[in-house]
Formats: structure tokens, C-alpha cells, sequence
């Protein structure tokens, strides 16, 4: 995607607290329609990076572009343009479902004739009919965080930034909030998530990996899975989890071996031979049933990743 | 602008609306210091405990010690024998002044000279030994005055030669009631300490909440944001102004001799102070314990330095400098002269031009202050 088409593009952001960097050099480019995930530890830098597209941190470095306006020299246009849901919830609790909506409409100043009319809809999408007189503290998570995204776009946006909009919130209500997303997605909306749900990101177009302030990776569910693990990886189920990470690990032509849930990941070079691994597991006097090539799930993907930078700075 | 400002508005409405609280936190302490200042914070000195010693057994000893009870400021505890019981007296706080007529006293007086009276106070309080120290000085020349039929003011007492007579006729509060002091007075500090601290928790509740994030991420300007913010506020002061008035004038009966339109005005500068001065405050605290800490420290200083109880002519010359950035100093001139000396604009203009400006001041740096920006 050429630079010019992106409705969000950020260039070498950077944010700097001090002596701490949060966000450090973040290249993206996310084109209108997409829905881009932000997937990463707590403390990664999903929240400062989203808030400075925002407009609510100013830059140390680097710069934004959102909805064709220079975050850091025209914050206020881009706030027109955008729409955002923070990491908190952040309705008025002791106001009505429809009270809510009419403050934040008014905020935006959606024109009145519009806004009754958009009101309805974004009641509609929160699933919310009939409920219009309750007073917010008294709704369920589920339905608070589809009346947030109302209340979001009450004014349109193009673009939509979601802080961790399904923190805390049951599955089954993530599974309709990932619903509404698609839905204003295919209308256009370009959208840039966080989240911290390994299974949400299947639902993104592209998902953007991030770990301790840089972007790790960039590209499809797929993409990522095919292209970044760069071997084969295998999944034993076996005794003694501790001590088989070390004997795989010592394996010839293993390049990771991890303990994924109640059994043990090994990533093999293309081509190596499984043969060796059973051999040391055996010697080691772990009982392992025989390594299965698996496809790799996002969080292996993520894992080793993220463990890569860590393995060369320790072996620097 | 006023789209939302409107929207702003009718949102703090609401949430008041809701608080069901709300109405008790804003009216009832309000009226608890009302009623506690207006019965219990006094000067006046009554019914001091005091010991007596008479070592005399006199006429006239006697005849002195019936002045004392006669005018019911004194109030005896103990007549003791020593003077070391004296001294108990004092030290264990059970009387706060000790009178001991030496012997030879009604000797002394019968061969005309000064007889010997001692007097020691409890200086712990200073205000309160002084005005009884003042109170002794009348009682014991009105003794003399009686036994010689001399009338000689205190001061004066023992000199001879021209005799001066004092008529005391204090203007707009003829009684002295410290009441009627206090209360016009309360009308600014009440408001003020309610004011502050309602404004500047109300931004930072939202900052806690995370409401706030989510208004600075939209279009409005930091103006429509404070001035929906502060008006409400604004009203809720001029509505405890009215009650302080109202309880002061029909139940404390402290008489309203000037335009309530004078007060109306500087009651509405000195609010604009007051709301400033919450608003900045909101913008320097991340969260409720800092405005709360920030409040204290504001907030009494505020009082101390204000004129309220303590004379501002009294303090050292720094203080007095910092009253003159004050804004309760100049309401509490404006709402006492309007109460008791119906006075107006044509007096007042000064101190209401100064609350005006402070007023705009602070207003002005909050708006300034408040960044829509979590940086």
C-alpha cells in the first residue's frame, strides 16, 4: 500500500516518559476498511501508541497522519474525524442510555434532525431497544461496551480507535462486539483495535505485534503464521514438561521448544528429523507420545517473536 | 460554542440530579456551621471560674469580692485558704483567674492609700485572659467609684485631677453581638470553602472516571468545557448565598440594611473567584486525595488570611500582603457593609472591582490551564 492511500499512517512515532520509551519508531500504514489489531503484552505500548493517533499524547518524535490531518499539528481536526473508545469504560453511569447518547451527539455537534434518527441506530446496534430510560450503571458489560461504540460514532468517523474494548467483557458478548466491528468495517470505517485476547486477533485483517514499545511484525493471521515461525513446529504430549523443554532444546535441529499449555511446542528447522528429539526425550526418561506437526497459532507466533530480540541481546 | 455548553450543562444537571446526596451534602453542613457559628462562636467572656483568696476578712474585702459576683462574668469555684491552693487552682485548670486581697487591704483604704489586690490569670488563652483582665480593671473602679462616689474611668483609676467621662455608643452594632459579626461573614467562607472543593472534584472525579479522556478526545474547547463545568456551580453558590442571607436576616435577626441587588453583584464576582479557584486547583490534581490535599492547603489559609475572625490590620506585613490576592477579604467587606452599614456601590466599588479581577484572573488561567491533552 502506498503511503498516500492510508487513512492512519504513522512514521517513526515515537513517545518518550522521561527516560521510559513507550513507543518507540512505529512505521503503520493501515488503508480505509481495514480492521487492524494491536496485539501485545500489558505494558507493550498498545494503549500509548493508540492515544497518541489520537491526539491525546503529543509526539516525542516522529509523526502521525489520521484521516488526512497532521495529528501533532492539527489535533482538533483530527478529533472530528475520529472516533475513540478508551481502555476505561467511560459513559455516564448516573445517565440514562439516551441521555448518554445526547451528550456525546451534542459534544459532536450532530445536527438535531440527524441525531434522533442516529440515536435509534446506535440503540439498535447496542441491542439496547426498549432500554433507552435505563440508567447506564445498571447495564451488563456486554451492553455497556456496544453503547461506548455508539456513542463513538454517533458522529460517523472514518477512522475508529478500540483501547481493549472486550477487556472484562463475557465471551459471547466479545463475539457480538467483534460483530459490530465487521459490520462498520464493510462500510468503510477503518478501524485499529488493541487487544489482548491471542483469539481476537484471528478476527483482524492484519494484526500488528507489539512488544515493549516496537512493532515485532505486521501482516495477515495467516501471513504471520506461515511466515514468521520459519521452521515446522510440533506438539508432544509428554511428562515432565520442565525438564523436556531442556532436552528438546539440546536437540539437533530443534530452534525453540515451549511450553504451550499441558504439552510442549518444539520448533524444528525445515526438513529436520523428529527422530533425534524422541531419542534425547527417551534418554532424558520422559515419557513423550510422538511429535505431531501442527499448524502454528498466533501465539507461538507471538512467542517467539517476542523471545527472538530477547535471545540475541542475551547473546550479545 | 453554546451547543455545547448547552449539552455540558444539562449533563451536570442531570448528574446532580441523580446524586441523591446531593441536596443533603450541599445544604446541610452548610446550615450545621450556620447554626454552630451563629450560637457558639462568641468573644464574649462569661462566667469565668474564678478562685478567690481573702486574706483580709473585711467589710471592705468582702464589699470588693460582691462587685465581682454582681456582674455574673465571674464565676467562684473556690474560696481558699493559701495560697498555695491558689496555685492548685490554676494549675489544674479549674479556675482561670484568681483574685487574693492581701491582708491590710481595708486598712490600706480606710488611711487612704492604695490597697493591695492581686490578680493572677490563666494567659493560656490569651483573648480570653485579656478581656477578663479588662472586665477586672472596670469591676474594681466601679468599686472605688462606689466607696468614694467618684466616677473615674478605668484607665484613669487612681489619678487625680481632671476627670474625663467615656460614653461608648459603638455604630451599626450597638449591642456589640459578635453575632452579628459573624454571621454576614459566614455568607463568603462558607461559600467558599463549599464552592472550591465541589468545582475542583468535580473535574477530577471525571479524570478519575475516565470520563474525561473521553470528552478531550472530542471537538470541544477547553472554554465550553470549564464554563459547563463551572456554571452550575455557580448557581448552587448564589443559592447557599440566599440561604446564609435568609437564616441570618429571619432567624438570627441580624439586621439587612443594604440592596440585596449589592449583594446579589458581589456575590456573583466573588462565586467567579471562587469557581476559578476550584477549576485551577482540578487542573493541578490527577486525583481526588491530591485535590483533596491541595484544597486543605488552599482553602484555610483562605480563611485565616481573610479578615473573618482574626483583624487583617493585626498580621505581619507579608501576611497582609497575600489578603490582598484574596477574594473572601473583599466579600467579607462587601457582605458585612451590606448587612449592617448599608452602605453601596458608591463605597463598595473598589472591593468589588477587585473580586471582579481576581475573579477573571483565575477563570482565565484554568481555561488556560486545562490542555486537552493526557501529556
Amino acid at each position: 500500500m502506498k503511503a498516500d492511500d492510508a487513512v492512519v499512517l504513522a512514521q517513526a512515532l515515537t513517545k518518550r516518559f522521561g527516560a521510559f520509551t513507550a513507543v518507540d519508531g512505529l512505521d503503520l500504514a493501515i488503508a480505509r476498511g481495514e480492521v487492524v489489531g494491536f496485539i501485545g503484552p500489558n505494558g507493550a505500548g498498545k494503549s500509548t501508541a493508540i492515544r497518541l493517533l489520537c491526539g491525546l499524547l503529543r509526539p516525542s518524535a516522529g509523526r502521525a497522519i489520521v484521516a488526512g490531518y497532521d495529528v501533532g499539528r492539527e489535533p482538533e481536526a483530527v478529533r472530528e474525524h475520529i472516533g475513540y473508545m478508551s481502555q476505561k469504560f467511560s459513559l455516564y453511569g448516573d445517565l440514562t442510555v439516551r441521555e448518554n447518547l445526547q451528550f456525546f451527539g451534542g459534544l459532536y455537534r450532530v445536527p438535531r434532525r440527524e441525531l434522533e434518527q442516529r440515536m435509534g441506530l446506535a440503540v439498535a446496534l447496542a441491542g439496547l431497544e426498549g432500554r433507552e430510560r435505563a440508567l447506564v450503571r445498571t447495564l451488563a458489560g456486554g451492553w455497556k461496551q456496544r453503547l461506548a461504540l455508539g456513542c463513538a460514532i454517533l458522529h460517523r468517523p472514518p477512522v475508529l480507535f478500540l483501547d481493549e474494548p472486550t477487556s472484562g467483557v463475557e465471551p459471547e458478548a466479545r463475539r457480538k462486539f467483534w460483530d459490530l466491528i465487521h459490520h462498520l468495517a464493510s462500510d468503510g470505517v477503518t478501524i485499529l483495535v488493541s487487544t489482548h485476547y491471542m483469539e481476537e486477533a484471528e478476527y483482524c485483517n492484519r494484526i500488528a505485534l507489539i512488544d515493549a514499545g516496537r512493532l515485532v511484525a505486521i501482516g495477515s493471521p495467516g501471513s504471520l503464521r506461515r511466515r514468521e515461525l520459519g521452521g515446522t513446529l510440533y506438539e508432544l504430549e509428554c511428562s515432565a514438561l520442565g525438564a523436556a523443554v531442556a532436552a528438546a532444546n539440546s536437540a539437533p535441529g530443534v530452534i525453540d521448544a515451549a511450553i504451550f499449555g499441558d504439552k510442549l511446542h518444539v520448533l524444528m528447522a525445515q526438513g529436520a528429523d523428529t527422530a533425534e528429539l524422541a531419542r534425547l526425550l527417551g534418554r532424558a526418561r520422559i515419557t513423550a507420545g510422538p511429535p505431531r506437526a501442527i499448524i502454528p497459532s498466533l501465539e507461538d507466533v507471538f512467542v517467539r517473536l517476542v523471545a527472538k530480540p530477547r535471545d540475541r541481546r542475551s547473546g550479545a | 460554542m453554546f451547543d455545547r455548553l448547552r449539552v455540558m450543562l444539562m449533563k451536570e444537571l442531570l448528574e446532580l440530579h441523580r446524586d441523591p446526596w446531593a441536596m443533603f451534602r450541599l445544604v446541610v453542613p452548610l446550615l450545621l456551621q450556620l447554626f454552630a457559628f451563629g450560637y457558639a462562636a462568641t468573644f464574649t467572656v462569661n462566667h469565668v471560674a474564678t478562685s478567690v483568696l481573702d486574706l483580709d476578712h473585711s467589710q471592705e474585702s468582702r464589699g470588693l469580692i460582691s462587685h465581682f459576683a454582681a456582674t455574673g462574668r465571674f464565676d467562684f469555684v473556690d474560696f481558699a485558704t493559701s495560697q498555695a491552693d491558689v496555685t492548685r487552682d490554676i494549675d489544674a485548670g479549674r479556675a482561670t483567674v484568681a483574685i487574693v486581697i492581701h491582708a491590710g487591704f481595708a486598712r490600706d483604704l480606710l488611711n487612704g492609700r492604695t490597697g493591695p489586690l492581686q490578680v493572677a490569670v490563666d494567659g493560656t488563652n490569651s483573648n480570653t485572659a485579656l478581656i477578663a483582665l479588662g472586665y477586672v480593671g472596670r469591676i474594681v473602679a466601679r468599686y472605688q467609684a462606689d466607696r468614694t462616689g467618684v466616677t473615674v474611668p478605668a484607665a484613669a483609676a487612681g489619678a487625680s485631677g481632671v476627670s474625663v467621662t467615656l460614653r461608648e455608643r459603638p455604630w451599626f452594632n450597638g449591642g456589640l453581638e459578635d453575632r452579628w459579626f459573624f454571621i454576614p461573614g459566614l455568607i463568603g467562607t462558607l461559600t467558599l470553602i463549599q464552592v472550591v472543593s465541589l468545582t475542583a472534584f468535580a473535574v477530577v472525579r471525571e479524570r478519575e472516571v475516565g470520563t474525561l479522556e473521553q470528552i478531550m478526545v472530542s471537538p470541544i474547547r477547553p472554554i465550553e468545557f470549564i464554563l459547563g463545568k463551572a456554571a452550575p456551580f455557580f448557581f448552587i453558590g448564589l443559592g447557599e448565598v440566599l440561604l446564609i442571607t435568609m437564616v441570618g436576616e429571619w432567624w438570627f435577626h441580624i439586621p439587612f440594611l443594604g440592596s440585596p441587588l449589592v449583594m446579589l453583584l458581589g456575590a456573583s464576582l466573588f462565586l467567579l473567584a471562587a469557581l476559578g479557584l476550584g477549576l485551577l486547583l482540578s487542573t493541578l490534581s490527577r486525583t481526588q486525595q491530591q485535590a483533596f490535599a491541595l484544597n486543605f492547603f488552599i482553602v484555610n489559609p483562605f480563611f485565616i488570611l481573610s479578615g473573618f475572625a482574626f483583624p487583617i490590620a493585626a498580621m505581619p506585613a507579608a501576611m497582609q500582603w497575600f489578603t490582598w490576592i484574596n477574594p473572601l477579604r473583599y466579600f467579607l467587606v462587601v457582605t458585612r457593609a451590606v448587612f449592617l452599614k448599608g452602605v453601596g456601590i458608591a463605597v463598595l466599588w473598589p472591593d468589588l472591582a477587585v473580586m471582579g479581577l481576581l475573579g477573571a484572573v483565575l477563570f482565565g488561567l484554568s481555561i488556560l490551564r486545562f490542555r486537552k491533552s493526557l501529556d
